[in-house]
């Protein structure tokens, strides 16, 4: 976000308005979900969204470990995000770094605040994601591959939770950063939506919009959430059409 | 008793409460507990201050030395903030490596002043790729009665505001005030049922449904958001939260500058 001394500022906005890789500002990267990708997990599944590559599996609800985090009148609710190692450019070192848990911390609230966790006390619901490639928005495919991967367990949710990205870039508001986006652009907000109540569970942003600005941001990345809910329900109508039902192999 | 139980009966008081526009400490919806600082409250730091919001004390110290840049950023000084929710703030916080709890503290913290370029970093640069000043900016929690966001980004705001560069020791010329050049500030809601309500106690924080904290800064800008525990928002209230942060956050940068 305009960091000092960075290397040389690209152009992000053509002109004509297009961005570098031709989409227009509310246009989403091609986004791909696979449901049940996995075969030892509850429930799984794998997103690819533009140049990112995150796997999801949902383990429970189970018996709480460590024991002390048990709670008598719900469920609760983990999830770890991790980022492999190769998943960037310059190698991340491996391991829970603070970006991490902070990331893992607000995705395990979102959640908890759409799964009926009452129904389910003295258990775990274990979601982990894992960041195989990255190209900015992780948390939110994530996040879209986590609420795909609970449905597909079987976990009763109030909805699933549809995520992306808005940010600013070259002055415009735009639809779901990509990484030269992200790194070079004045603002990010990542954002998911529950599409029944129209309310966010999960928002956290960066950067610089004024209040004008940060209102359309909002209702973009609301109507962009829209669409990428009817990607997630039709994955899952896919994975549970008659004949359906075997885990999918990732890349098929 | 458990505490489950006491908590659970006076998370239902609060939320009946908030029905009415009522909250536990007699406040409206809008206010805040009384707000206080004491820059230069830690002799030994360059920039220091005592925050106080209500019961919740949070003292910031700020220490500038030389060291080196990163590679990708040559030119600009570099910026390291923590927050440490020590046991004696509170029975619930233990011993042992940081909590997501503290790290979300002080990542939200950091965010804001980062993101809202509070300091010129570009003057911290003493010679490019070699020499710099790390500015680190250290929040120690002393009493955690609710709200540790806004009395951590007061208190970080406050002795930044107050920090001296210390040349001299390092032999790197004389003394001089640090360059800070925005006032980003954070305020921290929660709601309460249909209500949302400013600057949350422990308990309206225990009982609450959903955490916003928006950063403005002195420019009109938004620079930070952080939506945390569970719970939900809609558009329209985030916009309506905004409004009010510019306002809170106005007062609270008069206080932290002393004007």
């Amino acid at each position: 976000m305009g960091s000092v001394g960075a290397k040389e500022v690209p152009v992000l906005l053509s002109p004509d308005g297009k961005r570098i890789d031709g989409r227009r500002l509310d246009e989403l990267r091609p986004l791909k979900i696979v449901a049940g990708a996995l075969h030892q997990a509850d429930g799984s599944a794998f997103v690819e969204w533009g140049a990112n590559k995150v796997m999801a599996a949902v383990y429970g609800p189970r018996e709480v470990h460590p024991r002390h985090l048990q709670q008598n009148n719900k469920a609760i609710v983990q999830c770890k995000y991790n980022m492999a190692a190769f998943s960037v450019d310059e190698r991340k070192r491996p391991g829970l770094d603070r970006r991490s848990q902070e990331i893992s911390k607000v995705i395990s609230e979102a959640f908890e605040s759409v799964i009926f966790v009452e129904e389910y006390p003295r258990t775990s619901i274990d979601i982990y994601i894992e960041v195989l490639q990255a190209n900015a928005g992780t948390r939110c495919a994530g996040v879209v591959a986590a609420s795909v991967a609970l449905a597909d367990a079987g976990i009763p949710m109030v909805d699933l939770l549809p995520s992306v990205a808005v940010g600013k870039i070259g002055g415009a508001i735009a639809l779901d950063l990509k990484k030269e986006e992200d790194n070079f652009g004045e603002a990010d907000m990542p954002m998911a939506l529950v599409p029944q109540s129209g309310r966010l569970v999960l928002l956290q942003m960066e950067g610089h919009m004024t209040a004008e600005e940060l209102g359309r941001s909002l209702d973009l990345g609301v109507q962009g959430c829209r669409s990428i809910y009817e990607v997630m329900k039709q994955a899952l109508r896919d994975r549970y059409q008659v004949g359906g039902g075997a885990a999918q192999e990732v890349g098929a | 008793m458990s505490n489950e139980v006491t908590a659970e009966i006076l998370g239902t008081h609060i939320l009946e409460l908030a029905r009415t526009g009522r909250r536990l400490d007699g406040r409206g919806i809008d206010d805040y507990r009384p707000v206080s600082v004491e820059p230069g409250f830690a002799a030994a730091a360059d920039g220091s201050a005592l925050a106080r919001i209500g019961a919740t004390a949070v003292v910031c110290g700020v220490k500038l030395e030389p060291g080196k840049p990163f590679p990708d950023t040559p030119n600009a000084g570099v910026l390291t903030t923590n927050a440490e929710l020590v046991p004696l703030s509170n029975a619930m916080f233990e011993p042992g490596p940081p909590h997501p709890r503290a790290i979300e503290v002080s990542r939200v913290i950091d965010r804001a002043i980062r993101a809202g370029e509070a300091i010129d970093l570009a003057k911290l640069c003493v010679t490019p790729g070699e020499k710099t000043w790390v500015c680190y900016v250290d929040v120690h929690v002393i009493d955690h009665s609710g709200n540790l966001i806004d009395a951590g980004s007061l208190a970080a705001l406050t002795a930044l505001t107050h920090a001296t560069l210390p040349s001299k020791r390092f032999s790197l010329g004389d003394d001089s005030p640090l360059a800070v050049q925005h006032y980003p500030v954070e305020t921290t809601f929660c709601r309460l049922g249909d209500a949302i309500v400013v600057d949350p106690s422990l308990d309206e924080e225990l009982a609450c449904q959903g955490r916003l904290t928006i950063a403005t800064d002195e420019a009109g800008n938004v620079v930070a958001m952080q939506k945390g525990l569970v719970g939900a928002f809609s558009p329209d209230d985030i916009k309506s939260l905004a409004d009010r942060a510019f306002r809170h956050g106005d007062r609270m940068r008069k206080i932290a500058t002393g004007a």
